[in-house]
């Protein structure tokens, strides 16, 4: 059993990657060590329950990795996505270290397996869990626990006592009542606020009561409301979040990355008053699911359709829902909800301006439109083959920016720059840090590799001073 | 344009569709279109990269994919969409009852695909009924002076019961269990999409079957998540699997010692037959005790409660087969071993005739899901 009368060395506060690097890391170092875990058992570890692979540098051919990820591309990447947004000594930091991440995690436990199909072009950069995030969870804290981690979960941290730069005690939150956890170090791994609903509507309004948000309902910010009341040094913009299109069907939690849809490209996306918005092709994979959360955020009801025709059937991953079909395009549009007339104006527009080319989806094809106010620039074959299917979209919040600032050491930055004197902080809450926006499949999971790391051996250090 | 006020909400659009006949498909096809949209499983085993060539699962692909799925359990908990979770997606369960139900649809003839219903009971009343009539028999039409008294030397097994007697009553069980298994195979094969196979493909699937490669979570092990001990489902079922063939070869050679070499049983302990049959009979011990002691620890969330029935029958069945013919090896110098002869007799005379309507049949589907694995993976060329 916990003991939350004892003094630990290290308390770590959430329960995904991120806390388990550093509770291993620390725990290695002979720390004892305490896991607060805000969700139960089987919603543990965030947004890493549905992650599925951990984008790494790496000189050459390296376990299933094909050919060399030099650090010099993986910065530039990161430089590209965030248009600059970053820390560059504590990103090239990261990146650094992400070269030994892959095997650390192996003696670990964790096993990889070749990427996946469908996931074109992560082959080089990206190493995959056997099994996915949740596998991937379940064999670091086995490890955890066997090393003599200690975790509770249902364990919510409600507020921190911190004198000035030192934290001195938790207050946490259990079944079985309120407690005050005292430990030398603290690391703060508990994830941004994306599944608070009424932190997202200060800067959404109600837009946010149509939003869908893809990992647990336990992601509520509570640890970083905290830090930033207790006058820690932000990081990233408050009000910006990794937003994809999903579909309506999703459940309003948790639906992890399987209500994503890929249809988007294959066709026209409309509004509900079926205008198109957006050029469905401007971008190619991964990038164009990023900014369509947010584009669908924009309009009204914050909902979307994205609709092809019997030839682009088959052609993506199968969503788990089935398409609304209908035989002509007025009968669709009235299955969805909208106005048949003006569907089919939008349709007939879009069939009349589309040009003959090649169409292939392994690049940048010259499908086009020409004469639309809105074009699309690639991709672009009439919709006239019935049956026509749609699916319905909504915004759908993957993580949010705001964070606390840290130093190269894991340490948390006071509102100021002076470091705090044993308050940590890893994973998403300090991925602002690194990635100011945007995104880069699988850096979520770098970050909080090695950024756990780091902040494990910065507060088994400090415990032992 | 209208106000947000004038819109409705969207309307309710379907979730899931159902299709099929049975509640069991319907499931299967729900878990196996959100696994399909998933694909984190992919590394596990074989059943997820079948399932992702298609998009859409006829009954025959989920029977298919059923029997594909050796049980292991490794994608419950790696399945960040199991209970409690809304999406419920718990594949080796709904994977075992779709088996179980699969064996019952292909089973043949057709009238005694009841006998899945209630398996375990079935298959004891079969045994009891089966042991009972070669006790009587034994009893009734034997001379019981041979019966109650030691009989050792060539032939002593025939002074209880005729060699021809014998040959002919098992030859026709073990011909029937051959016949009405390989009738359901052919419908399972057919329903599947099965076609032609060549060498390379039957030999894949041979190995594959041969050392349960799929039973081992890709690697990482199986049903390992708070465990106290280590999950060795298949070295327990290695020692079954291995022990009943090499029984069945003892079976063989004794045959053709008695038919070629005109040499009679019981054969002396050092005699190839008796080795062969005392080495299988162990690992019939083993193997059994270990399965159902693994059955006993599996998770619960994992398991459907119907069918264990069904799996303990036959388990019991292969152990008390080589309990009775290890005790009569033992005991064949000595007064019992009439009665014992007519216990082994019963025991397998029942294992036989019931083989197409249980869990035996396991093996025959599993293999002929990896056959056409083994087939459709050199189509793509993986």
């Amino acid at each position: 059993m916990v003991d939350l009368a004892k003094r630990y060395d290290v308390l770590v506060i959430g329960g995904g990657n991120a806390v388990l690097c550093a509770a291993i890391t620390a725990r290695r170092r002979g720390c004892s060590v305490l896991v607060l875990e805000a969700a139960p058992k089987f919603y543990r570890g965030g947004n890493t329950r549905h992650t599925r692979n951990i984008r790494v540098a790496h000189d050459g051919p390296s376990g299933l990795m094909t050919g060399a990820y030099p650090e010099e591309e993986f910065w530039a990447d990161l430089q590209r996505v965030t248009g600059g947004e970053t820390d560059e000594h504590l990103a090239r930091r990261m990146i650094r270290l992400s070269k030994e991440l892959q095997s650390w995690l192996g003696a670990q436990g964790v096993h990889f397996q070749a990427p996946l199909q469908g996931s074109i072009g992560l082959d080089r950069t990206n190493a995959f869990f056997l099994g996915g995030g949740r596998a991937m969870l379940n064999a670091l804290y086995r490890t955890a626990l066997g090393l003599g981690v200690e975790a509770l979960y249902d364990a919510e941290v409600v507020n921190l006592v911190v004198d000035g730069n030192r934290f001195v005690s938790a207050i946490v939150e259990t079944a079985t009542g309120r407690f005050a956890v005292e430990a030398t170090s603290l690391v703060a791994a508990a994830g941004g606020f994306e599944a608070n609903l009424e932190w997202l509507k200060q800067y959404w309004g109600d837009k946010a009561d149509n939003f869908i948000i893809r990992g647990t309902p336990y992601n509520r910010g509570r640890v970083l409301r905290i830090l930033l009341d207790n006058g820690i040094e932000p990081v990233g913009d408050p009000t910006q979040c990794h937003a994809v299109a999903l579909d309506v069907r999703a459940p309003r939690f948790d639906g992890g990355i399987i209500t994503r849809l890929d249809s988007i490209v294959y066709g026209i996306v409309v509004n509900r008053d079926s205008q198109r918005f957006y050029d469905e092709d401007e971008d190619m994979w991964p990038k164009r699911y990023a900014i369509w959360g947010r584009l669908i955020a924009a309009e009204p009801g914050q909902i979307a359709f994205s609709i092809h025709d019997a030839r682009m059937e088959g052609r993506f991953i199968p969503p788990p829902f089935p398409a609304i079909k209908a035989d002509t395009i007025p009968e669709l549009a009235v299955k969805l909800g909208l106005d048949g007339a003006a569907l089919a104006a939008t349709v007939a527009a879009f069939n009349e301006a589309v040009r003959p080319g090649t169409f292939d989806t392994t690049k940048l094809d010259d499908c086009r439109t020409e004469g639309l106010e809105l074009p699309k620039t690639h991709w672009a074959t009439p919709l006239d083959r019935p049956p026509f299917s749609a699916y319905p979209l909504r915004p759908g919040i993957t993580f949010t920016y705001l964070g606390t600032r840290v130093d190269d050491r894991g340490r948390i930055l006071m509102a100021g720059g002076a470091p705090s004197a044993n308050m940590f902080a890893a994973g998403e809450i300090m991925a602002g840090n690194i990635l100011g926006k945007g995104y880069l499949a699988g850096i979520g999971m770098t970050i909080g590799g090695v950024s756990g790391r780091v902040a494990g051996e910065g507060a088994a250090a400090h415990a032992f001073n | 344009m209208r106000s947000i006020d004038e819109l409705s909400p969207p309307p309710a659009f379907p979730l899931w569709a159902k299709s099929h006949s049975t509640a069991a498909l319907d499931e299967a096809d729900r878990v196996a279109t959100i696994c399909n949209s998933c694909r984190y499983c992919e590394g596990l085993c074989a059943v997820f990269p079948a399932m992702e060539t298609r998009t859409i699962f006829a009954a025959g692909d989920l029977n298919y994919l059923a029997n594909l799925c050796h049980g292991c359990g490794a994608c419950y908990d790696d399945c960040q969409f199991s209970p409690p979770h809304e999406f419920a997606v718990n594949v080796p369960k709904t994977f075992e009852t779709l088996r179980a139900e699969s064996y019952q649809a292909y089973a043949w003839p057709r009238a005694f695909a009841p006998a899945f219903e209630r398996n375990g009971l079935v298959i004891s009343l079969v045994a009891a009924a089966s042991v009972a009539v070669f006790v009587l028999g034994f009893v009734g039409l034997g001379d019981p002076a041979v019966l109650f008294t030691t009989q050792t030397g060539a032939g002593a097994f025939y002074r209880l019961m005729p060699h021809e007697a014998m040959v002919a009553l098992f030859g026709a069980a073990f011909l029937y269990a051959i016949i009405a298994i390989a009738m359901g195979l052919r419908s399972f094969w057919r329903d599947s999409g099965g076609s032609g196979v060549d060498i390379a493909a039957s030999l894949k699937a041979l190995r594959d079957a041969g050392t349960l490669r799929y039973l081992d979570g890709g690697g990482a092990g199986c049903d390992i998540s708070g465990k106290a001990t280590p999950d060795r489902r298949r070295l327990y079922h290695h020692f079954t699997s291995y022990g009943f063939l090499l029984c069945l070869a003892s079976t063989s050679v004794a045959t053709l010692y008695h038919y070629l070499l005109g040499r009679e049983a019981p054969y002396p302990w050092y005699d190839l037959p008796v080795l062969l049959g005392t080495a299988g009979g162990v690992g019939l011990i083993i193997g059994p005790v270990g399965l159902l002691v693994a059955k006993w620890d599996r998770n619960p969330a994992l398991r459907d409660a119907k069918r264990l029935g069904m799996d303990v029958a036959f388990l019991v069945m292969l152990l008390l087969t080589s309990l009775t013919g290890l005790l009569l090896l033992g005991l064949r110098a000595t007064p019992a071993m009439g009665i014992l002869l007519a216990l082994h007799l019963g025991v397998v005379f029942s294992l036989f005739v019931t083989m197409p309507y249980g869990k035996f049949v396991h093996g025959l589907y599993r293999f002929a899901a990896l056959l056409r694995f083994a087939g459709e993976s050199r189509t793509r060329g993986s």
